[in-house]
């Protein structure tokens, strides 16, 4: 079960996920104080710790459009959010999946801030109105980086066996 | 059925007969570019190769390109620690093609790069930077990257997962009226399209308007397919693409296999015909790139700054058409002008041919070149309520610095006209 706590439009840019005078600031330890920091309300909320692991946001079509600031992806798994969205932007999406964001694809979603769901990866459930709204997978070559834990570990891997193969030229 | 542009690219990155769109690849990259965000792919790169006991080295240090541009000089001590450490990363691992703080070769990272030859027609460039769609322009597939996919493209000179992208076919014909500018052909088909108009797409540009278009205004088009939402703009390299490369890049060798085209039957999304000689100056409005409307709908706005320069449009023509409606004028009391070059290559150019002194004496302040007021980083903020009208990308909600106030976004003709009057004004009516 996980609650909503904010609820936004389309095309939310990685402006306002992580307005880009925070952009020295690159540390994944560090990024999370900034998510969100103009809406001040709900950053101050983050902040205090007010908003537990797990907790959603729902958006329209095109998060996290704009710039490709890996922060705006960090900040908000350093508070452990789920991203529920009806598509997201594409470099956005790719560095979610590379750093472990959860971001979930669902182009029906309709659900306000206060109200509970449940989130598997078939669909999303909303607890109050029982409604079921599906989740379009993604695609493989983004399941299979999330599957190995993440981008560092993908690479790793591959680097590994590149080793092991003796070069480059086994590869091509 | 043939192949469009991007495909050829790829199969050729990837040393394979023929991919398709939807196919998941993994090219070999040709130019990896970063910023001061190197500062984290550093990080990155150290965590792939940690527990593995192989020494971290980037797979091709010619291959690298690292322009500071985002914050220059530092505006802080986090800012210029993290460039110290790029500079000790770069001094260790070799990467010659490095562009510090210099008045002799700086500059933003998406004028630099083709300037300097690190672009070539069929390569495939990656940069951690969403505007790296820009060197489409030279017939390149060029797209933006996060920075855990940089260190993965440092440790193995590949980009790894990407699906192939389906191509949207733009065709811009008829030639652009007086003070029409390619600026404002790419704010009319982000209007047209929409923000994710694009999204996940080539935007591949044709017509009789682009093989007539300079490199530069190429460079605007691609610049901007971004905030349609497109993975790359690009343009088929022609006898201007040459041209560029020999007299402006310095690069007098094009393998002539390296001049792709798509093949006349290949397999688009959908086909966009636009007819330029219709088009008016345009003006996106707060607080996204798709509110876009002709400038005589928004004419009389007042602006408390205007801003010529950035990777989109500033470059010498843009200069020169700025100082060219500047010339003998004053900008307006109450309007601040403030104009950043795209490098300093640039810079020179636009003093030796007077340009600087024209937008000086008009009441301009000329800032060095990098990324300056575009971000909102460190130059050029906004007071709250404040209006901005710029030459730049994004204009989305506080961008500029400040949440409080709004930027519109044009072409350089439109932005000086603006600055003499103190208000959006169409460029038409004043010269």
């Amino acid at each position: 079960m996980a609650t909503v706590v904010l609820k936004l439009g389309d095309d939310v840019s990685t402006d306002i996920i992580y307005p880009g005078r925070f952009m020295a600031t690159v540390l994944p330890s560090e990024t999370p104080q900034h998510a969100f920091a103009d809406h001040a309300e709900f950053n101050r909320r983050l902040r205090a710790g007010e908003i537990p692991a797990g907790s959603v946001i729902v958006a329209g079509a095109n998060f996290g459009c704009g710039s490709s600031r890996e922060q705006a992806a960090s900040c908000l798994k350093g508070h452990g959010l789920i991203v529920v969205a009806r598509n997201f932007a594409r470099i956005f999406l790719q560095n979610a999946v590379n750093l472990g964001l959860q971001v979930v694809v669902c182009p029906t979603a309709e659900a306000e801030e206060g109200d509970e769901l449940d989130i598997t990866p078939e669909a999303v459930v909303h607890r109050g109105t029982g409604r079921l709204f599906p989740v379009t997978p993604l695609p493989a070559a983004q399941q299979a980086i999330i599957d190995a834990g993440g981008l560092i570990a993908y690479a790793r891997a591959k680097l590994l066996e590149r080793h092991a193969v003796g070069g480059d030229a086994a590869n091509r | 059925m043939g192949f469009t542009l991007v495909e050829k690219i790829l199969a050729r990155a990837c040393g394979r007969e023929q991919v398709q769109a939807g196919e998941v690849v993994e090219p070999a990259v040709d130019m990896a570019m970063s910023h001061e965000n190197a500062a984290l792919v550093i990080n990155q790169f150290r965590e792939i190769f940690a527990g593995t006991g192989l020494e971290p080295r980037v797979w091709d240090s010619g291959r690298i390109a690292i322009v500071f541009d985002h914050r220059v000089p530092a505006e802080s001590s986090k800012t210029a620690t993290n460039q110290k450490k790029v500079r000790e990363f770069i001094a260790a691992q070799g990467i010659a093609k490095f562009h510090d703080i210099r008045g002799d070769h700086g500059g933003i990272c998406h004028q630099v790069l083709p300037e300097n030859g690190y672009v070539r027609p069929a390569w495939v460039v990656v940069g951690t930077d969403s505007h790296t769609t820009s060197h489409g322009a030279l017939g390149a597939f060029s797209f933006g990257i996060g920075a855990t996919e940089m260190a993965a493209v440092w440790a193995l000179g590949r980009v790894l997962n990407v699906t192939v992208p389906g191509t949207l076919k733009v065709t811009i014909d008829g030639s652009l009226p007086p003070y029409v500018a390619p600026k404002d052909v790419i704010l009319y088909l982000i209007g047209l399209i929409s923000a994710q108009g694009a999204n996940f797409k080539v935007l591949e540009f044709h017509g009789e308007a682009i093989r007539r278009m300079s490199t530069s205004g190429r460079l605007t088009l691609c610049n901007m397919a971004v905030e349609a939402g497109a993975t790359a703009g690009i343009v088929p390299p022609d006898e201007e693409t040459l041209r560029y490369l020999r007299e402006e890049a310095g690069v007098v060798e094009v393998p002539p296999d390296t001049l792709l085209a798509p093949d006349p039957d290949a397999a688009y999304d959908r086909e966009l015909f636009i007819d330029a000689s219709h088009l008016e100056p345009q003006v996106a409005c707060p607080h996204t790139v798709d509110n876009v409307k002709p400038v005589g709908e928004v004419a009389g706005v007042k602006v408390q700054q205007v801003v010529i320069g950035s990777c989109t449009n500033g470059r010498l023509d843009d200069l020169e058409v700025a100082a060219r409606i500047l010339r003998g004028g004053k900008v307006a009391a109450g309007t601040r002008m403030l104009v950043f070059p795209a490098s300093y290559r640039v810079y020179m150019a636009a003093l030796e041919r007077g340009y600087v002194a024209d937008l000086l004496r008009a009441g301009a302040v000329v800032m060095n070149p990098g990324c300056g007021p575009c971000l909102g980083v460190h130059q050029g903020a906004l007071g709250d309520g404040e209006v901005a009208l710029a030459t730049t990308n994004r204009n989305f909600k506080g961008r500029m610095g400040n949440p409080q106030s709004e930027v519109y976004l044009c072409s350089p003709a439109v932005a000086a006209a603006s600055a003499l009057a103190g208000e959006i004004t169409d460029p038409r009516e004043v010269s």
